[in-house]
């Protein structure tokens, strides 16, 4: 478990960390979310020692980093794949670092196999491609067993098989019950590896929260309604609300349609389709048959991570292109 | 805390697994016997041309451990890639992830510094100086390793070249770019003391090597420090820096 308190770091007068407090839970994927800038490198290299707090204290089951007795296998953590010196071969790099940690040397060959580089242990880094790099470093990680497990960034530039790769093992070692904190910009990425979200933005806390939570909190979903007589459906779907959870539709005397749209739906137009939210498919289906209105398209779209995260990061972005305003 | 054993070994395996280091550290040891061996050689085929007051003040033991001066950019240049070359990869935050106790860290890369260099260069050094005089033996002039001052000053360039590798290291940790701090090891030891030495007042004598190389010397010249006053003067030197990169390592962000 790792546990952040009033964690605050500034270069002069920029913060580049302000009063972040926060807990990574064993267990499960805690995925560490914000723009470029917002602070996330940061952050890990003070859980990791390795740069000091201005104030504030991060510290690791109860222990700042620096006090670990043999950090490595306490925690295993990938933070510039290509920060390696190239000369030495993969097999000495390993083996200078688990050393240091009284990691027995067959421990070397087990993680090699474990990131399939076995068949280059003996050629020098140096000539290692980013994915490999990616792979030692991950190596290096997992050298002491450790509970506690750090990536920033880990999938930047990887191919899509090694994303997978990295994608599934993060998984697994938290379903071993480590605690397992990953850094990303990529959103995507963070909907289908991270069980928990911790988002931060120039710096601040925006959310702490469980990935579903995060994004039906965040925005909701809707239903595309495409028809040639949109203008009517709408009409039809943003009538008086009766205050029901369902739709209401009734024939009245003549001959024209009452619908009374269940409470909190709305509708917005969007050129020649329809955005409906708080009513569903099936009952703009059957809005639009008692109507004799044809649909051409009935799609729900779900939110998506990517879409909240931009919702919550809109403010924080430090640096933003200039694009057209929608 | 590591263990300093491990934390020793794993220095060592990071010296010894990376070619830069060796071929520096092999060039150390051939500079020192190239350098004794060429100028003895010409010392002895130009020994019946010599002056009779030259001939007379003839230093046999310096003549053979001449190629120090060299040896020691060397070893200075060595103790500055053990530590620059962890700061230009990034590879010292792996280092200090493994070993977050930094002083240990510098504490270790000194210790197998020390070792391997005191090792490599007080061989070369009596290699040299047997090769040396064999090549002057002809002259009659040679020394040898019972003459007074002479196992001292032998065993002494060892020591030197060694502490000259902890000033690279020193200054290396304290500027943590190899090109700086190579530069700067230059100027302490290469430029630096001759300027000194033309100042008035004597205090030339306690910059650096002009200090430090007293311990080579097999008679002491006028207004020198003696011999291990010098070296003590030079490990000051050391001393002083290493403190001072010892305490910007452990305040600075990695």
């Amino acid at each position: 478990m790792i546990r952040a308190t009033e964690l605050t770091k500034r270069y002069g007068p920029t913060v580049a960390v302000d009063e972040l407090s926060f807990t990574v839970e064993s267990g499960r994927v805690t995925g560490f979310l914000g723009p470029n800038g917002a602070g996330k490198s940061t952050t890990m290299r003070m859980v990791l020692g390795l740069d000091r707090p201005t104030k504030g204290a991060v510290h690791i089951d109860g222990s700042p980093y620096r006090e670990l007795r043999h950090p490595l296998r306490k925690v295993g953590a990938l933070l510039d794949a290509k920060a390696v010196h190239g000369g030495r071969t993969a097999r000495d790099h390993l083996l200078c670092l688990a050393q240091g940690n009284s990691i027995p040397a067959s421990r070397i060959g087990e993680v090699l196999d474990l990131v399939g580089l076995a068949e280059v242990a003996g050629r020098r880094i140096g000539g290692f491609s980013l994915g490999m790099s990616q792979r030692l470093g991950i190596a290096a990680a997992m050298l002491g067993d450790p509970e506690v497990l750090l990536f920033d960034e880990p999938v930047n530039g990887l191919d899509p098989e090694g994303i997978l790769w990295i994608r599934t093992l993060m998984r697994k070692l938290a379903a071993e019950g480590r605690t397992v904190f990953v850094s990303s910009h990529l959103m995507s990425e963070m909907a289908q590896t991270a069980d928990h979200l911790i988002v931060i933005g120039r710096g601040r806390l925006i959310a702490d929260s469980g990935t579903g939570a995060f994004i039906d909190r965040s925005s909701q979903s809707y239903v595309r309604v495409g028809s040639p007589r949109s203008a009517e459906l709408a009409a039809l779907l943003s009538a008086k609300p009766s205050g029901n959870s369902a739709v209401a539709v009734r024939p009245s005397r003549d001959s024209a349609l009452t619908v009374e749209p269940p409470a909190g739906s709305a509708v917005e137009s969007h050129g020649d389709h329809l955005r409906v939210t708080g009513m569903t498919a099936a009952e703009i289906g059957e809005v639009a048959a008692a109507a004799g209105i044809a649909l051409h398209e009935v799609t729900l779209v779900q939110p998506t991570l990517e879409a909240a995260y931009m919702e919550l990061t809109r403010d924080s972005a430090q640096y933003t292109a200039e694009g057209p305003t929608a | 805390m590591n263990s300093m054993n491990g934390i020793l070994l794993g220095e060592w395996t990071k010296m010894r697994s990376v070619r830069s280091t060796m071929w520096t550290l092999l060039a150390t040891a051939a500079l020192m016997i190239a350098g004794g061996a060429v100028f003895s050689a010409i010392m002895a085929a130009s020994w019946d041309n010599l002056a009779p007051q030259i001939a007379a003040s003839f230093d046999a033991t310096s003549i053979s451990l001449f190629g120090a001066g060299f040896a020691a950019l060397a070893a200075a240049a060595l103790g500055v890639l053990v530590i620059s070359g962890e700061y230009r990869t990034g590879m010292i935050r792996t280092t200090f992830l493994a070993v977050p106790r930094r002083l240990h860290v510098l504490a270790a890369k000194a210790a197998v510094l020390t070792v391997t260099v005191l090792t490599v260069t007080a061989g070369a050094s009596l290699v040299s100086f047997l090769a040396g005089q064999a090549l002057l033996a002809p002259t009659g002039s040679q020394a040898s390793l019972g003459d007074p001052g002479v196992l001292r000053a032998v065993l002494g360039t060892g020591l030197y070249l060694t502490a000259s590798g902890l000033f690279g290291l020193a200054v290396g940790a304290l500027i943590r770019h190899a090109a700086g701090a190579i530069v700067a090891v230059i100027g302490l030891i290469f430029v630096l003391p001759p300027m000194a030495s033309a100042l008035p007042g004597g205090w030339g004598r306690y910059v650096t090597v002009n200090a430090g190389q007293q311990i080579m010397a097999t008679r002491t010249a006028e207004g020198a420090l003696g011999p291990w006053t010098g070296f003590g003067v030079y490990c000051a030197w050391i001393a002083v820096t290493m403190i001072a990169a010892a305490v910007l390592m452990n305040r600075r962000d990695a």
